[in-house]
């Protein structure tokens, strides 16, 4: 019997995603747990894996297609010998998605099947769930021109679009390009957005609109720490499994993680009926891709030795720059780190990544001269600023923590007990 | 005194005129006619109607000679053929008389006379002269007038009718008895339909068409299997045919006519001229007008109006093709425009065309060679009645239904067919041109089994490469 291979849903939260590989053509030998397809969820590239086993039928969802609702089917999977049912609908366009739908191609989503006859496939017919009246032979006219319906006005019976309609817009595109103006120079570009660059806009500005952020900054000596790590990595063993390289960022998540222990009230979430506190230091860490940024999470940091944090943290960021992510790993987390200290940033606010309460900005450490008991020494001081959800925390807290961050990154064995 | 100004007035109360006026009724638009002889027109009182009266005749007296077929047995099998034309004259009055009670019902005003333009008023209303004889002449004013007042037997010189040996289908329709020998100029709908009827009558019948085959306008492929058909039936058909001088006798009149080089003398009771029609432009005040007539015909854009403002012209008087159907259709367009409503353009290949000789024939678009000449590449589907078991069980195995498509689209730009009731099927086929169906559509269409129909959806599947039952 034919099975539907339907959209996974590759998170709770996952509505719809984009379908972005066929690891597999139709007529391909299918065993249960291959990998078939690569989704392209919120933030991250996913592997999809054949739950049975079988021939891969039909493609019914082909490379590139946004917006594929969760659930829908995307493939047809049948057994050795048996035909490929006709009737299997395409996988429906996530509903909340009008645009996408109406600029998606006109072209037959589904490619013929090698065994069956190719069903003729109409042009969409629908806009944002209403039904464009239009005669079957305009309907045929406008897919072989390659016309998006919705754009053609109809003169028939009630608006309904004829041939003469789709036959007229066709030579119109024509007539509209005599004596348009020739290039300016000073152009733009139009490059379609990834599903991350929507997700990265749409989070952060829910973000920006509805937390009620606020700032609070505070310089902190770095040198305690840059010694500490000097120790820590020349215990490290050549190249064997157990080798490690700390990085300060390795270090300043573990140290973020104890001044959530010893402030608690920032390890939040806010709700409407509630304040969640978490119990756990989950630390996102912001990692910047070609095309956007991800936060994979370092779960119970306060937990992990540094050593650990370290490795873990190396791989997270290899499959994050990869795009092989799963959900788990950059959905959830208690608390954000964004780091760019790599860069010459003097200080930066950085926006709350919700349920989140907090976010601290990290900045280069840089030499600078500091007041110590009314002499002047050096130090290597950076600036940190701590985005804070009012909502959720105040500003005395707020002020507590960046105190308890700032005295375990001068202090820095507590990181090491 | 009753009224004399309204928004239209329609001269003629033809399928075109007196179905403009009820259209404008139900637009509550103030409307009139004006008819000069009977309500129906030339449709209900002198052609489709009294001669489909006649043709259900011809075809009783068809099976009652072809009994034997059927297992029956009957003696002396006659006619009253004075009764014959009585029948179909009396269908023609109860159905004039039926116009008559429409109008009254929606309250529109009917004026027996003769209706004509004339000119404007100083109210900038159109004005109609109505004169009728022995009755004062009447004028009436309206915002806009509709022409309709129809087509009339085209008389060529020396074959103009006489009303004893050669014949209008005025005449042909009202014979005080049935010819023994009779001969049909033009093989039109109406030279064929009275040749069908006198021969299934029992007369001798010779059909004569000057182009190279009859129901020049059909397709191709009909054609041929009528001419066939006919001359199993006995009658003679002549094509490629010239008409000399007639000779009149007494009671009998003499036609020579030419066939590839050669002429023969052609010797008949009576002379049927069918060879084509003219529209009634005559004494309806265009002179003097910006209203355009061509070849008898006035000149109408697609909304009906012609080049005088408020003036519009309707039916067989604004030119082919010369059917009532066109007629109504136009009418309802042209009031629907008039009330500002959002009309259609008639297609002149979505209008069907029939014809009610035996066998019948029916038709909507493009024949095979037009749509070749039009540039289209076609998929062509043909299926015989033969292979139909309905056709069969009925004792008519004559007749092809045949589909044209565009091979680059899939529309259906035309079918054509003969056969019985093929009269009654056609729209099926114009629902689909209409509505835009394509070969998939009519493909998945159930039809009833087992009707004549079915050879409909088989002739769309050999358009396909898939007729199930041939």
């Amino acid at each position: 019997m034919a099975t539907e291979i339907l959209m996974p849903a590759l998170s709770p939260t996952m509505t719809e995603g984009k379908l972005a590989r066929w690891l597999k053509k139709e007529g391909d030998t299918i065993a249960s747990g291959d990998v078939v397809a690569e989704i392209e969820t919120d933030k991250a590239t996913m592997e999809v894996e054949a739950v049975d086993e079988g021939i891969l039928g039909r493609i019914l969802v082909p490379e590139g297609s946004e917006g594929i609702a969760v659930n829908a089917p995307i493939a047809v999977l049948v057994a050795q010998g048996e035909a490929v049912p006709d009737k299997v609908e395409a996988a429906p366009k996530a509903a909340h998605t009008p645009a996408e739908t109406v600029s998606a191609p006109v072209a037959a989503p589904i490619p013929s099947a090698p065994a069956a006859h190719a069903p003729s496939q109409p042009a969409p017919t629908a806009v944002g769930g209403k039904r464009i009246a239009v005669s079957p032979l305009a309907r045929r006219i406008a897919r072989d021109k390659g016309l998006d319906l919705s754009t053609i006005k109809g003169s028939g019976p009630n608006g309904r679009i004829v041939k003469h309609d789709v036959e007229t817009a066709v030579l119109a595109p024509v007539q509209a390009t005599q004596g348009s103006p020739a290039p300016v120079p000073g152009g733009s570009r139009t490059i379609p957005h990834t599903t991350m660059r929507k997700v990265i806009a749409r989070r952060l500005s829910e973000s920006k609109a509805t937390v009620p952020h606020f700032y609070v900054s505070a310089d902190v000596e770095l040198d305690a720490l840059l010694a500490l790590r000097s120790q820590m990595n020349a215990l490290s063993t050549g190249d064997g499994p157990d080798a490690f390289k700390l990085s300060v960022n390795d270090m300043l998540v573990k140290a973020a993680a104890v001044a959530l222990k010893k402030v608690p009230e920032v390890n939040a979430t806010y709700t409407d009926e509630a304040m969640i506190l978490h119990d756990d230091a989950d630390i996102s860490i912001a990692v910047s891709l070609d095309d956007g940024l991800i936060t994979p999470i370092i779960r119970q940091a306060d937990r992990k030795s540094l050593k650990e944090i370290s490795q873990e943290a190396k791989g997270l960021i290899a499959r994050a720059r990869a795009g092989k992510l799963k959900p788990e790993e950059f959905q959830g987390g208690t608390f954000s780190l964004s780091n760019m200290g790599m860069y010459d940033v003097k200080d930066f606010n950085a926006i709350i990544n919700p349920p989140q309460a907090a976010i601290l900005a990290i900045a280069a450490g840089k030499k600078q001269a500091v007041v110590v008991n009314d002499a002047l020494k050096i130090a290597t001081v950076m600036t940190v600023t701590l985005s804070v959800d009012h909502r959720a925390v105040d500003g005395a807290t707020a002020a507590r923590w960046l105190s308890a961050f700032q005295a375990t990154v001068q202090s820095p064995l507590s990181l090491v007990l | 005194m009753s009224q004399t100004d309204f928004d239209i007035l329609v001269i003629g109360g033809g399928p075109g005129g007196y179905v403009a006026a009820l259209r404008a009724a139900q637009l509550k638009l103030s409307v009139g006619v004006v008819e000069a002889t009977h309500l129906g027109g030339i449709c209900l009182n002198w052609g489709c109607i009294p001669t489909k009266a006649l043709l259900r005749a011809s075809e009783i007296n068809h099976l009652l000679h072809d009994l034997d077929t059927y297992g029956f047995k009957a003696e002396q099998v006659s006619f009253d053929f004075k009764k014959i034309i009585a029948r179909s004259r009396a269908v023609s009055k109860q159905l004039s008389s039926g116009v008559s009670h429409l109008l009254k019902k929606a309250k529109v005003p009917v004026f027996e006379g003769f209706g004509k333009l004339d000119g404007v008023g100083p109210n900038g209303r159109r004005k109609v002269l109505v004169t009728k004889d022995g009755a004062a002449p009447v004028t009436l004013t309206a915002k806009h007038v509709i022409l309709a007042t129809g087509a009339r037997a085209r008389a060529l010189p020396g074959l103009e009718a006489d009303g004893k040996l050669v014949w209008s289908y005025r005449e042909a329709l009202v014979p005080e008895e049935l010819p023994k020998r009779l001969l049909v100029i033009g093989s039109g709908a109406i030279g064929t339909e009275f040749a069908s009827f006198y021969r299934n009558m029992g007369s001798a019948v010779t059909l004569v068409e000057v182009a190279p085959r009859i129901l020049p306008v059909e397709d191709e492929e009909i054609s041929a299997i009528a001419h066939k058909e006919f001359e199993k039936q006995g009658i003679r058909v002549l094509t490629g045919a010239k008409v000399g001088a007639l000779r009149k006798g007494a009671d009998s009149v003499t036609v020579p006519v030419e066939t590839n080089g050669k002429t023969e003398e052609i010797t008949v009771d009576k002379v049927i001229s069918a060879v084509g029609i003219v529209g009634n432009v005559e004494n309806i005040g265009l002179e003097g007008t910006k209203i355009k007539v061509d070849r008898t015909h006035v000149v109408t854009d697609a909304q009906c109006r012609t080049g005088e403002p408020g003036v519009y012209a309707i039916g067989d008087l604004a030119g082919a093709p010369w059917l009532a159907h066109k007629a109504s259709h136009e009418a309802v367009m042209c009031v629907e425009a008039i009330a500002g409503k959002d009309v259609h353009p008639i297609d002149v290949t979505k209008i069907p065309g029939c014809t009610y000789c035996r066998p019948q024939i029916a038709s909507v678009g493009y024949t095979e060679a037009r749509a070749k000449e039009a540039g289209y590449t076609l998929r062509v589907g043909k299926f015989p009645l033969m292979a139909n078991g309905k056709a069969l069980a009925m004792g008519e195995p004559a007749g092809l239904v045949k589909t044209v498509f565009d091979a680059k689209t899939g529309e259906l730009l035309g079918a054509h067919m003969i056969g019985a009731e093929v009269t009654e099927m056609v729209q099926g086929y114009v629902i689909a041109r209409t509505g835009e169906l394509t070969e998939a559509e009519l493909a998945e269409t159930i039809f009833p089994h087992p009707t004549i129909s079915e050879s409909m959806h088989e002739a769309v599947l050999a358009a396909y490469g898939g007729a199930l039952h041939f």
